[in-house]
């Protein structure tokens, strides 16, 4: 049975369950809902809410539980012969599931009966299946078939059994809170912690969001240090990724990586942040309400724009000008457009209205009587905000770079397509150089075996940008959210 | 000391008046009016860049929605038809017929330039097979005059725009320097001319080799269902967390957790979001790779923070006596919050919403990871559910892809692109702006 067939017919019972409990609550006080502990809509949800909740939990469980079974029960009757020289148990498996999808859609097109499916010799089930449009690579082994059709006969079995079973709990749920769908019932209350409940969960995704990227990280982090040492990964000076497949001939030292992404950091904070906090200053303290109404929407736009945007810029339009200016022609710093100043000048651009608005922000929130205070003694406005209100701001303003800084360093598109894709540990601005996200990009766009060193290098790489900006924002917040309470 | 309490007598007293600035002040208001230059400069800079930026998008991006054509009316013969039927090269066949139609025509008008056949064939690309089903189709045309415009090759059009100059052309199979000459006396006999590129806007991508045809229109599909699965994910999961957050929860270790995890969430690089979206739902829940049901994913995860910030800023600013009000008239906590509350801050709601979503719509990064970039958006989806399942581009990816192909053709094609996005963000940030103006209330 189909699985939409399956929501449907559930959704169906929480439907009739509505009408019925609404209908007996409403019976059972005599058809006077003011008789009723509840609104009637609420005796109605109870029913629904039983019939929906439990069945799909138990889907949810189920559809989980069922591939880990089912692959447990085919692997048993594998034998071990099966896995040949420079296979894997895995790489057999995949086989098994491909095959088995293989028959599915032939039948579901069908180009096969059933009976033939489970039936099929290995001689011509490649054949049978390249007709239906599912290419396989290799002759399939009388293993190969029979485990792909002992998988499709147990996933038949395992779907009409969780279809069964899901119907069964769905009416049980239903039928058991029409059964106390009486005046006396509290169903707002318990439709309420339902609510509730619900609304906890969506709260929960955040933190199922976070444990699910540690875990990414994590594992595959874990399986890369297997294949390659971490020291050597730490603290090599050299990146030098081999596609051959073959782990030894890499080397894969994360500090070319790192030195890059620091040296286009700093030079778009040397960008962003006199110009944002300068912008902000002028936004606070002097403009008129009509220049501040129109300058700040402008510069936030700089904010709105995505990051590709600001990739192309740099790749085809802020490159050539700084070749054309630094270049061959001139005193030869610079060999190509992609390099560290194109892309840190554009993520010095991109950052500005981050600094801006933020430095904005905290200095609007430095109390007016420091400046009354100031401007009593005879300072100029500039004395008073240069000696008063700076360094009333300054744990905040630093908080905001500190930030802006974790964005920087956290910046993909305009590093990929702007800084250039050679690792090197060099001072020049003007050299190519390349950055962990970009190295992350371009490791695992490739057609690389996810198994290898090479592949599993970009969760190591992941994981050391996850943790350097997780430290960055903790502290950056910290600061700032510690400063806020100072003058609130 | 008493000669400290006594002023030296030598010293003429100090003359000094409002009217007549020491240098002191002099130096002091010289200091205030540096000071403030800065600041003017630093946003006139920032100004500056916005618009060379926009300036650049806009004079890079203008040709991709231009294309040179070649009109021409010519009549095929039943018996030309027919023979080109029969031939092994087909279309070559209906190339040769279009082309000594052509050669004829300008014989005939009296061009003064020279030319041949091969200069025709380079300046109008491969017309035969559109000449060929466009007869196969109409069968009954065959014997009439018909009017074609046909596109260019890619060449001549880098030409019309400036990509190609005299000076920097080189003699090759593609285009001679002689064909200009040609293709200038073709435009002043208006042959060739422009004409809006409507396949750049409902086309789908080209190949490696063929930046004329390229067009953006799947993505822009692909990037429609991506936008869909975000919409009914996050705003209901988000304003559900926000309402729990904001009207619920107990101050307790748990919610402070969570509050720290969102605002933590909203500053993880999007790349890590792609990890997290190759690793969980393609490698381990088994999603088809490059599809919009898992670009929307992993974007509905990176947008719920937004999301949940502004919508709890929405709730918060809701005055309390409305939720008084509910309770004193017997209405449950619940019920005064999905009653009341909510519809009050629904325009919050959906503006920071929408602006959600245009964060998502731009976003890049993830989506490299998910496997949108290495797929050619060849096709449109079949139907509306395997527009989510289907391999599919999106349209940053789709000007990833354009940016990063050898042929430069393709970096018209991707500022075009960046015009289109930019389009599609600035209407929506456009409805978020009127939404907040005209039902947003201030208490």
């Amino acid at each position: 049975m189909p699985f939409t067939w399956l929501v449907l017919i559930i959704l169906a019972i929480a439907a009739a369950g509505y009408v019925m409990g609404r209908g007996r609550a409403l019976q059972s006080a005599g058809g006077d809902s003011r008789n009723l502990h509840s609104l009637p809509v609420y005796y109605g949800s109870n029913v629904a809410m039983w019939a929906i909740v439990p069945a799909a939990a138990v889907l949810i469980i189920w559809l989980l539980a069922q591939p880990f079974f089912i692959n447990s029960r085919v692997l048993e009757m594998l034998p071990d012969s099966v896995v040949t020289e420079g296979s894997s148990i895995g790489l057999v498996m995949s086989d098994v599931r491909r095959v088995a999808e293989g028959l599915d859609v032939a039948v579901a097109q069908g180009a096969m009966t059933r009976a033939e499916a489970t039936s099929i010799g290995t001689d011509d089930v490649r054949e049978r299946l390249g007709a239906v449009g599912v290419a396989l690579g290799a002759n399939v082994s009388e293993p190969v078939l029979s485990g792909a059709q002992k998988y499709r006969s147990l996933t038949a079995t395992g779907s009409a059994f969780m279809a069964a079973v899901a119907i069964l709990i769905a009416a049980g749920g239903a039928g058991w809170a029409y059964s106390r769908s009486t005046a006396a019932f509290r169903a707002r209350n318990t439709v309420e912690r339902g609510i509730l409940a619900l609304l906890i969960f969506a709260a929960s995704i955040a933190i199922l969001t976070t444990i699910g990227i540690v875990f990414a990280l994590l594992f595959n982090t874990i399986e890369f240090f297997k294949l390659y040492p971490a020291a050597d990964f730490f603290l090599g000076t050299k990146w030098a990724p081999s596609f051959s497949g073959r782990g030894g001939a890499s080397d894969l030292g994360v500090l070319p990586l790192l030195w890059g992404t620091f040296y286009i950091s700093i030079i778009a904070l040397l960008v962003a942040v006199p110009i944002g906090l300068f912008s902000a200053i002028y936004l606070s303290e002097y403009a008129t309400p009509r220049v501040r109404g129109i300058a700040k929407p402008l510069i936030e736009i700089l904010a709105g724009i995505p990051t590709i945007v600001y990739g192309l810029f740099a790749l085809l339009t802020v490159g050539p000008l700084l070749v054309s200016m630094f270049g061959k022609d001139t005193v030869g710093w610079m060999q190509g457009g992609t390099a560290v100043m194109t892309a840190g000048l554009v993520m010095g651009i991109m950052l500005i209205p981050f600094v801006s608005s933020l430095s904005d922000d905290i200095i609007n929130a430095v109390p007016q009587a420091m400046r009354d205070g100031s401007y009593g003694l005879g300072a100029t406005q500039s004395e008073t905000i240069r000696q008063v209100i700076l360094p009333a701001a300054l744990p905040g303003i630093v908080g905001a770079i500190l930030l802006a800084a974790s964005r920087a360093i956290g910046e993909t598109m305009i590093v990929v397509l702007g800084a250039g894709a050679a690792a090197r540990l060099s001072m020049n601005p003007f050299d190519a150089m390349t950055t962990i996200t970009a190295k992350i990009v371009s490791q695992l766009t490739g057609d690389a075996d996810f198994a290898s060193p090479e592949a599993l290098v970009a969760f190591a790489l992941g994981m050391t940008l996850f943790v350097l900006t997780l430290c960055l924002n903790v502290f950056a917040l910290y600061i700032v959210r510690k400063y806020r309470e100072q003058y609130d | 000391m008493p000669d400290a309490s006594m002023p030296p007598a030598a010293a003429a007293p100090k003359k000094s008046s409002l009217s007549v600035l020491d240098a002191r002040t002099r130096k002091r208001n010289a200091a205030e009016t540096r000071f403030r230059m800065y600041g003017v400069a630093a946003i006139a800079v920032g100004l500056l860049f916005l618009v060379f930026l926009f300036a650049s998008i806009l004079r890079s991006g203008i040709p991709a929605f231009t294309q040179t054509v070649v009109d021409i009316e010519f009549v095929l013969s039943q018996e030309q038809f027919e023979v080109a039927e029969s031939k092994m090269l087909k279309t070559g066949e209906y190339q040769n017929i279009f082309v000594n139609a052509l050669e004829s025509q300008l014989q005939d008008r009296g061009l003064e330039v020279e030319f041949d056949g091969k200069a025709i064939e380079r300046i109008v690309g491969k017309p035969g097979g559109t000449i060929r089903s466009f007869f196969l189709e109409n069968p009954d045309r065959i014997g009439t005059p018909v009017s074609f415009e046909l596109a260019a090759s890619s060449r001549v059009d880098g030409y019309f725009n400036g990509r190609v100059t005299r000076d920097t052309i080189v003699d090759s199979r593609f285009l001679m320097a002689s064909d200009l000459d040609l293709v200038d006396a073709l435009e002043e006999a208006g042959i060739v001319h422009g004409a809006f590129n409507w396949n750049f806007i409902t086309g789908t991508d080209s190949g490696v080799d063929n930046p004329g045809g390229a067009g953006l229109g799947a993505s822009v599909i692909g990037s429609f269902f991506m936008m869909l699965v975000v919409l009914f994910l996050s705003l209901p999961i988000g304003v559900a967390a926000s309402i729990y957050l904001e009207e619920f929860a107990p101050k307790n270790r748990w919610t402070d957790l969570i509050e720290v995890n969102i605002s933590n969430l909203a500053a993880v690089p999007s790349i890590v979001f792609g990890i997290l979206g190759l690793a969980v739902f393609i490698q381990f829940a088994g999603l088809p790779q490059s599809a919009p049901l898992v670009g929307g994913l992993v974007l509905t995860l990176m947008t719920l923070p937004t999301i949940i910030i502004s919508t709890r800023a929405s709730l918060a600013a809701v005055p309390p006596s409305i939720r008084d009000a509910a309770l004193g008239v017997g209405a449950s906590k619940m019920q005064s919050v999905f009653h009341h509350v909510l519809p009050l801050a629904m325009p919050g709601i959906l503006t920071g919403t929408i602006i959600g979503l245009a964060q998502a719509l731009g976003e890049t990064a993830p989506l490299l990871l998910i496997g949108m970039v290495g797929f050619v958006a060849r096709e449109y989806p079949e139907g509306f559910l395997s527009g989510f399942t289907d391999a599919n581009s999106a349209m940053p990816a789709q000007i990833y892809t354009w940016a990063s192909r050898a042929d430069p053709g393709f970096y018209e094609k991707a500022w075009g692109g960046i015009i289109i996005l930019l389009l599609f963000l600035i209407t929506m940030n456009a409805i978020a702006v009127v939404l907040r103006r005209r039902f947003e209330r201030r208490w």
